[in-house]
């Protein structure tokens, strides 16, 4: 066992497990969009969950600290703020911002995370970016390019749980998005039992057709 | 699709099929396949991917993933005429986005697509070299400069002119053959 004080606050915690992983488990609330539970390489590639830690002279993203006995933790200095509200901004500017018609509604994390943040939901400073790119056909999912932040989160997980991606990041740059190549023949895919890529989204830009019909009558 | 490309398509993934069997089943053997078959081809087929997936037991998906990143890399079969538009940072400046959109509108087609006669291409390239002339695109083998929305026209134009005249030259030669309508106004 480790003790740790986040924010001033001791907290008990296992030596070696992910920081934020403690964090939230603790209810301390640190924005985060791309990190998955037990994966030992995240891609730490969302630039939201920054703490300071004491002796570390930089900010530093908390997905990829493992908990040390002593350690000090804060998670809201104006610096780590003001990384957040950037890196917050600019994911915004590629996520197409239409809560009125969004099937994600309450599911999303964006949400969440523009009331911590208290940034508006709105591309504010940086220009929306639109990506112009084909929409695929699936049997069984839909996937809208323009509310995907490119967490990764899908892939890995079609991965882990399928020994290999049936979905993965296609094209670069602005271009860059989730592909299933055109896959058409039901059979040949798992995506029929499996639910694992729409349930982790955490924007629901893939979602099942069930899924999606559901969601839109609740509204 | 026309009986004649069907069967190119067809030889085409016969002559992928065996040479995926001299291929290691391994996947760092990935992309020096993809620029194989890209070099004999000019281009990747969903077809092909999925044999080289199924080869190397990634899914079709994972082929597709890669193969994207590279701008090396074609999806759709060149067409017999290919229209590129240049956008390196002159070109850029002077409107080559313009240009390109002209041209697909006008072909009904996006970047990196071929029409369905597989008779035009278009894509995008780095700068050519010829930036005095920008903005500039490469239609076949000629460089055409201060390209405008009028001279895409033209040049599309150009085109139409020369298919109509070849198949007029055709009709006459068979109807020659035939011995039978000689005379013509
Ligand atoms: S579809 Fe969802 S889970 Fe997948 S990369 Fe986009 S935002 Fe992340
Ligand atoms: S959760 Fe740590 S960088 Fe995304
Ligand atoms: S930028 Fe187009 S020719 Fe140089």
């Amino acid at each position: 066992m480790a003790v740790i004080f986040v924010d001033n606050v001791e907290i008990d915690a296992e030596e070696g497990r992910t920081l934020l992983e403690v964090c939230l488990e603790k209810g301390i609330a640190i924005p985060n969009l791309c990190f998955i539970k037990h994966n030992d390489s995240p891609s730490a590639s969302c630039r939201l969950c920054f703490v300071e830690i004491e002796g570390i002279e930089e900010p530093v993203t908390s997905c990829t600290v493992k908990v040390k006995d002593g350690m000090v933790v804060t998670t809201d200095s104006a610096e780590v703020r003001e990384l957040q509200k950037t890196a917050f901004r600019l994911i915004l500017s590629t996520h197409r911002i239409d809560c009125g018609n969004c099937p994600s509604r309450k599911r999303c994390e964006l949400i969440k995370i523009s009331r911590i943040l208290k940034v508006k939901l709105s591309p504010e400073i940086y220009d929306p970016i639109e990506r112009k790119v084909k929409a695929e056909e699936h049997p069984h999912l839909i996937y809208d390019i323009s509310k995907c932040i490119n967490c990764g989160k899908c892939v890995y997980i079609c991965k882990k749980l399928h020994g290999r991606s049936y979905i993965t990041f296609a094209r670069r740059g602005i271009e860059t998005g989730i592909s299933f190549f055109g896959e058409k023949d039901a059979e040949s895919i798992p995506c029929g039992k499996c639910r694992a890529c729409a349930d982790i989204c955490p924007v629901s830009a893939l979602l099942f057709y069930e899924h999606y019909s559901d969601l839109l009558k609740k509204q | 699709m026309d009986d004649n490309l069907e069967l190119i398509e067809k030889e085409m993934l016969d002559d992928i099929s065996s040479f995926l069997e001299h291929v290691e089943p391994e996947r760092s053997s990935l992309i020096p396949v993809l620029q194989k078959i890209q070099a004999k081809y000019s281009y990747l087929s969903s077809d092909a991917i999925k044999l080289i997936g199924k080869r190397l037991d990634l899914t079709s998906s994972e082929v597709y993933g890669v193969a994207t990143f590279y701008n090396q890399f074609r999806f759709n079969p060149p067409g017999k005429h290919r229209i590129k538009v240049c956008m390196g940072t002159a070109c850029h400046v002077k409107g080559g986005d313009i240009i390109l959109e002209n041209f697909e509108r006008k072909l009904n087609i996006k970047t990196g697509e071929t029409t369905r006669d597989r008779e035009f291409s278009i894509d995008k390239v780095a700068c050519i070299g010829c930036c005095a002339l920008a903005p500039a695109v490469v239609v076949d083998e000629k460089i055409h400069g201060y390209v405008a929305p009028s001279k895409v026209e033209g040049i599309m134009l150009g085109f139409e002119i020369e298919k109509e005249m070849n198949e007029r030259k055709e009709r006459s030669s068979t109807e020659n053959s035939d011995g039978e309508i000689i005379e013509r106004q």
